[in-house]
């Protein structure tokens, strides 16, 4: 369960985050939807734990941890995952070797055994065939030369290996053709389950006819404003934040 | 951004104890007096027992060194070194004769245990007769190892296994005993004794260092090594190496070198000359880890090189590459003079430096014989305080008709307060010669960071795997274990110089 109570969070000096109350219980799946600048990214990346935001108040415990004391590679540990709106390149870093460190370093923070080369091949050729992806995916260097729809498939690749019991995917499906949009989805939905929750960012309704929510909130200028089923997301689209907000 | 001041402030934090070769071994020296004269290289001639022809040798080389001016072109600045306030001979006192290993300083052995050198060549040191003479029963692939300590080299292993083969790989001591016809042809003939002020004043003052020969057709079965190692205090270190490999041999070589942690900073200046003949290649790979100085800037190798190799037959391929973490001022420029139609030069470099750190590195390729290709990649990493500098010079001659260079320099910066700088020359009086040169500079940027700790990895192991994904395509070219231990190597090179 992932519980978050009048966070608020600005970054050099100015407010964005301005008390956000949001619980998501274990094996549900919230959709944020929002305008741009409205707190979306800002959101994703201090519950992940990146550097230059400055927490001004609340707290977020996540299963009765308090999440935010924790750096971001113990949240990675613990189970939270990040999918990036925009994958970072890591020139001469061949994924496999990425991906497997990463699983590794999870696995060692949770005092669980490492998995060797060949176990991890076998692990990775596995999801990759459940995502109907190619094993070229592996040999490439990080996101390197990788159109933006590949980049999203790796981001969901990485997900399917790290098995997290809490997803939050920021804007994954911005930029993303039809096809890609369906593998990133099934990928999400591969994983649901009464230990996975998720918290899905998104600008468009399009995505969650892929990945159906339990609850849709709105954010809009650093705070929700409106929560509620999955049906919210349709008005949204057919009204547009302005209405739909105000409503 | 937060980051970097942590960076900084970690940066300043990195303690004396990141370096882990730093200590240093409790055994009896022989000194020869403190200060350098003429004097001194008649000592230096007549307790190695050279023959008449090498003291001539030395003593022109002293001559002409004395006329000489030390170089200051380099963008390294250090205080002026007193030349006569320094040891020109330090050897550890042997207890009988050289050629039996358990008489050896069991000190020393402790010494090698300690450097991690890949011995299964420990029992050989250790003195146990014919231990190591089968390949290595580990599954590895045997090392055949030079140990040099301060100037004298103190043990060659396999050397009977080599010999099924006809190579020669001793201290070039004993070369100039056994095989002087070789050593006299060849020595200086690369670098000449008046080339440059370091590479003279090594000519004149050279204690050991290790000699090669590859016979004709051989390919050498197994990897050669050479571990330097400076341990007495205010002792220069000079060594001198020379490998020859004949027409369409093949020799890989590896050389590796600590020192142990002083204030006072040491001088190393060796030079090493390298022959390839028709259809030959030597492969020559260096990790060097002197002790760099602390985190102040105190302390530290002075490391100045030259090395050199001719390819002097058709076809003949001289590739070096080079990891240098150590040293307080890196001053090294590994060439190739390609002479033989169609021989190839290739330098591959990964300059690594912290705190207060000093390296003005890169190469020279001599572009004579027609056809000649040579490649540079080199990869600069600048953190702390620390100023690293790419330096080259392609020279294409009028008669290297169809000659082609492709060179490469990028530079990695981590933090605000280290430079990194890159000054390639070019001269090409060959209008069929075709040189490409392409250099880029570029930070570890935040989100690249954040990317791998999201994923997991704390920030140490997000900076190793992010500096060696930067070096790849250098370290590819280093044999198997050396790649491992210099990706560890760079690892440990840079631990705290992000916060």
């Amino acid at each position: 369960m992932l519980r978050i109570e009048g966070l608020t969070a600005e970054i050099e000096g100015k407010q964005i985050l301005k008390g956000i109350d949001l619980e998501v219980p274990k094996g549900e799946i919230h959709a944020i939807m929002g305008p741009n600048g409205s707190g979306k990214s800002t959101l994703s990346y201090v519950l992940s734990g990146r550097e230059g935001y400055d927490i001004t108040g609340g707290s977020v415990t996540w299963n009765g941890q308090d999440l935010l004391a924790m750096e971001p590679e113990e949240r990675a540990a613990a189970g939270l995952f990040l999918a990036f709106q925009y994958p970072v390149e890591l020139p001469g870093v061949g994924n496999a070797n990425f991906l497997r460190t990463a699983l590794n370093a999870q696995r060692r923070a949770r005092g669980e055994k490492e998995v060797d080369a060949m176990a991890f091949l076998k692990l990775a050729r596995e999801k990759l065939k459940k995502l109907h992806m190619s094993d070229e995916m592996l040999k490439r260097n990080v996101n390197v030369g990788f159109s933006g729809g590949e980049k999203k498939r790796n981001e969901v690749l990485q997900m399917a290996l790290m098995n997290p019991s809490m997803a939050i995917l920021d804007e994954t499906d911005s930029g993303l053709d039809i096809d890609a949009l369906r593998i990133v989805s099934e990928g999400v939905n591969a994983l649901r389950g009464p230990d996975f929750s998720s918290l899905v960012i998104t600008h468009y309704q399009r995505l969650l006819n892929y990945i159906v929510p339990d609850r849709v909130h709105v954010l809009m200028d650093g705070r929700i404003v409106r929560s509620g089923g999955k049906e919210l997301a349709e008005e949204l689209e057919a009204q547009g934040y302005g209405q739909a907000s105000a409503a | 951004m937060p980051a970097v001041a942590e960076t900084i402030e970690t940066v300043q934090s990195v303690q004396e104890g990141g370096y882990k070769w730093g200590f240093e071994t409790d055994i009896e020296m022989e000194f020869a007096p403190k200060g350098l004269n003429e004097d001194i290289v008649r000592f230096i001639s007549k307790k190695k027992n050279e023959p008449e022809w090498l003291l001539e040798w030395r003593l022109k080389a002293f001559a002409l060194w004395q006329k000489m001016e030390e170089p200051n072109w380099a963008a390294v600045s250090y205080p002026k070194i007193d030349y006569q306030d320094a040891y020109y001979y330090a050897a550890p006192v042997k207890k009988a004769g050289p050629k039996s290993l358990d008489e050896v300083d069991p000190e020393l052995l402790k010494t090698y245990a300690k450097l991690g050198i890949p011995l299964k060549e420990q029992a050989i040191l250790a003195g146990v007769e014919g231990a190591g003479e089968s390949p290595a029963d580990s599954g590895r692939m045997p090392v055949a190892v030079d140990a040099v300590f301060d100037s004298v080299s103190v043990a060659t292993t396999f050397r009977d296994e080599l010999s099924k083969h006809g190579i020669i790989f001793c201290s070039i001591s004993e070369a100039v005993q056994e095989h002087p016809e070789l050593v006299r042809e060849y020595l200086g003939s690369v670098v000449p004794q008046g080339d440059n002020y370091f590479a003279c004043l090594n000519s004149a003052v050279f204690t050991d260092g290790s000699f090669v020969y590859i016979p004709k057709g051989v390919r050498c079965p197994m990897e050669l090594s050479t571990y330097f190692r400076i341990n007495a205090k205010s002792t220069g270190q000079f060594e001198r190496t020379l490998i020859i490999a004949d027409a369409g041999s093949h020799v890989s070589y590896l050389e590796g070198c600590t020192a142990p942690q002083r204030d006072e900073n040491q001088l190393h200046a060796a030079v090493v000359e390298l022959v390839a003949m028709d259809d030959a290649t030597i492969k020559y790979s260096t990790v060097q880890n002197w002790y760099p100085g602390d985190a102040d800037g105190k302390g530290g190798i002075y490391n100045f090189v030259t090395k050199r190799g001719a390819c002097r037959g058709a076809r003949s391929k001289i590739s070096w590459t080079q990891v240098e973490t150590g040293s307080a001022v890196t001053w090294k420029y590994p060439s190739c003079i390609l002479l033989g139609d169609d021989s190839v030069g290739e330098f591959y470099s990964v300059a690594v430096t912290n705190n207060f750190q000093q390296a003005d590195t890169g190469t020279k390729m001599f572009h004579i014989g027609r056809n000649t290709k040579s490649t540079i990649v080199s990869k600069g990493i600048s953190a702390g305080r620390s100023q690293n500098t790419y330096r080259g010079l392609v020279k294409i001659s009028p008669k290297a008709k169809g000659a082609r260079n492709f060179t490469q320099c990028d530079s990695l910066l981590i933090g605000d307060q280290c430079g990194a700088h890159t000054v390639p020359y070019i001269e090409n009086r060959c209008i069929t010669a075709k040189v490409e040169h392409e250099a880029t500079t570029s930070r570890i940027a935040e989100d690249q960071l954040f990317y791998c700790r999201a994923r997991g990895l704390n920030e140490e192991e997000a900076v190793g795997l992010i500096v060696n994904g930067f070096c790849r395509e250098v370290l590819k070219e280093l044999p198997m274990e050396f790649a491992v231990e210099a990706q560890k190597l760079l690892a440990i090179s840079l631990e705290g110089s992000v916060g």
